[in-house]
């Protein structure tokens, strides 16, 4: 049984939809990205799982737990991190995640052993005595993360964890969320395509707050690259003109390697022509080193499906 | 009670660990003081029990300003910093959050009332009074400081930010204030209506001259509790609207 079931979710601000008949199921453990341009409805989605925002129609299911019946249940199971980290920039870090610790039932017996366990996760010792109001942009994004972990919670709900980091506050939250894979079940939201292939087993992209796609990065590029492409890396003379009688077949891109002589030419194919351009190119006295079928990468299928999903 | 407790204290650490809080209770000390020296007190013969009244009716209205004060940034301010977030995604009912808000600026209030203690001791010295008419003078203004902070936390519920929520909390406590006025000029049965809904005029008088009706009590807290009720109607609200 999946850890979360969302069926038919639906959320209407007066006549405009901002999540559109939404479906999908996550597993246990499984660290799942949420990608959609600004405004596509991820945020909507997640506040709804997170069980604060009702939807107009359909159902989420955490942990057995409906959001709309079982609230309470439900935020017992999640930690949450929006946007914009839930700061109370009068306090200093110890004592906000001790606020936040009781709030979410830890008890009081565990509470130290609990700080001590996310101050070293998401590594905030040298900063725990210091206020939040002085932390930086960082330092702000982890206690955030600190504050949605404390109290050990199966579920965790990030709303654009890397929003403003720097290259290298990226590279430490991409580490800190791949540490709570197994361990708990990740939801996160997120516009750039690179942070999402680098930390999620599975993607599910939103567009206009329908779900236009989801499965694994590969299945992604498997199911949605458009067209059948190929790409030949061949030494000698390039027969061009007659590679482009082929019928179907145009040429989308041709690089050089200058240390081997060699040049990769990119194919665009209405159907698998690699019968026919290996010919061609053999029959022309060309030395063809590899040849091998391509895939749009993850950015190329993301906007397939968002112009798909503007033209529907 | 213990999440309630929570944010409660929360909240009065916050009043304390800023300016705020102390620039709130100076402010009230000083303009108390004035009130108690140029009306209160003032310059003919007065007997020890009409300067005691004196000084709760100035007192009021301090009590109600800063009750405005205390209560404009309950909610409005967690909204404007994203940290209503926090207690949204927490296994709290909005009447916890609340209620919490609310015990804050209430206990809040009531330090505040507290260091003005000193102005019913002077009497007390200088004069004849009873202990029961000063513990019905600070119960009056403690429940109209109530009333005052649970107006302007519904307005802070429904509000965007802090000055909306002051400006919506004033207007609130101003028609409630006026409205014994207003009962003047109207016919039955909004004459008897408008004249009990007025929070001041008839229900804070008796207290004032050492009077506790219980009338008056369940006034001030059916009213407390009621702006309380709809302050937790309108947050589960934006939790279906959003």
């Amino acid at each position: 049984m999946s850890l979360i079931e969302v069926e038919g979710l639906s959320k209407f601000y007066g006549s405009q939809a901002a999540v559109q008949n939404v479906s999908f199921k996550i597993n246990e453990g499984e660290i799942i990205g949420l990608l959609g341009l600004n405004g596509a409805g991820k945020s909507t989605i997640l506040k709804i799982l997170g069980s604060f925002l009702l939807p107009s129609a359909g159902s989420a299911v955490m942990g057995g737990f409906s959001v709309e019946s079982d609230a309470q249940k439900v935020r017992e199971l999640i930690g949450y991190l929006p946007d914009r980290p839930p700061l109370y920039d009068d306090m200093r870090v110890v004592a906000y995640l001790r606020y936040v610790a009781k709030l979410k039932n830890v008890p009081s017996e565990l509470v130290d052993t609990r700080l001590a366990d996310v101050l070293d996760k998401t590594n905030l010792n040298e900063v725990a005595w210091s206020p939040l109001g002085e932390l930086s942009h960082g330092f702000r994004q982890r206690v955030g993360i600190a504050q949605a972990l404390v109290h050990n919670p199966p579920i965790i709900i990030l709303d654009e964890p890397i929003n403003g980091l720097d290259p290298v506050q990226i590279v430490e939250m991409r580490d800190l969320i791949l540490s709570l894979r197994g361990k708990h079940t990740v939801i996160l939201s997120s516009h750039i395509l690179s942070e999402i292939t680098k930390t999620c087993d599975r993607i599910l992209i939103i567009d206009k707050g329908c779900l236009v796609a989801e499965g694994q990065q590969a299945d992604l590029q498997k199911t949605h690259t458009r067209g059948f492409k190929v790409v030949v890396e061949v030494q000698g003379p390039v027969p061009r003109q007659d590679l482009l009688r082929i019928e179907g077949l145009t040429i989308s891109e041709e690089t050089p390697n200058l240390d081997t002589g060699s040049v990769v030419i990119k194919f665009d194919c209405q159907s698998d022509l690699r019968p026919h351009i290996a010919q061609v190119l053999i029959n022309c006295g060309a030395r063809l080193l590899e040849m091998r079928r391509d895939r749009d990468g993850l950015e190329e299928v993301f906007m397939n499906l968002v112009k798909s999903s503007q033209l529907n | 009670m213990n999440k309630t407790w929570q944010i409660a204290s929360r909240e009065l650490t916050s009043y304390f660990s800023t300016w705020m809080g102390y620039i709130i209770v100076a402010a009230a000390l000083i303009i108390d003081g004035l009130l108690f020296n140029a009306f209160a007190v003032g310059n003919g013969a007065k007997l020890s029990a009409d300067v005691l009244e004196g000084f709760f009716y100035f007192s009021s209205g301090m009590s109600m300003v800063a009750g405005i004060l205390l209560a404009m940034r309950l909610v409005a301010e967690e909204k404007q910093n994203g940290t209503i977030v926090l207690l949204y995604s927490s296994p709290l009912s909005e009447r916890q959050i609340i209620y919490g808000k609310f015990l804050s600026a209430f206990l809040f209030s009531m330090v505040m009332h507290g260091v003005s203690i000193y102005m019913p001791a002077l009497i007390m010295v200088h004069g004849k009074i009873s202990v029961g008419h000063v513990l019905a003078g600070y119960t009056s203004l403690a429940l109209l400081g109530g009333l005052t902070i649970s107006m302007t936390l519904f307005a802070s519920t429904l509000a965007s930010n802090q000055l909306v929520a002051a400006v919506g909390g004033s207007f609130i406590v101003m028609i409630f204030l006026t409205l014994w006025m207003v009962a003047k000029i109207v016919d039955q049965p909004f004459k008897d209506l408008f004249s009990w809904l007025a929070i001041h005029h008839d229900h804070f008088t008796p207290f004032g001259s050492g009077i506790v009706n219980l009338k008056d009590l369940v006034f001030y807290i059916g009213m407390i509790v009621f702006f309380l009720e709809s302050s937790t109607m309108a947050l589960i609200g934006r939790r279906c609207q959003g």
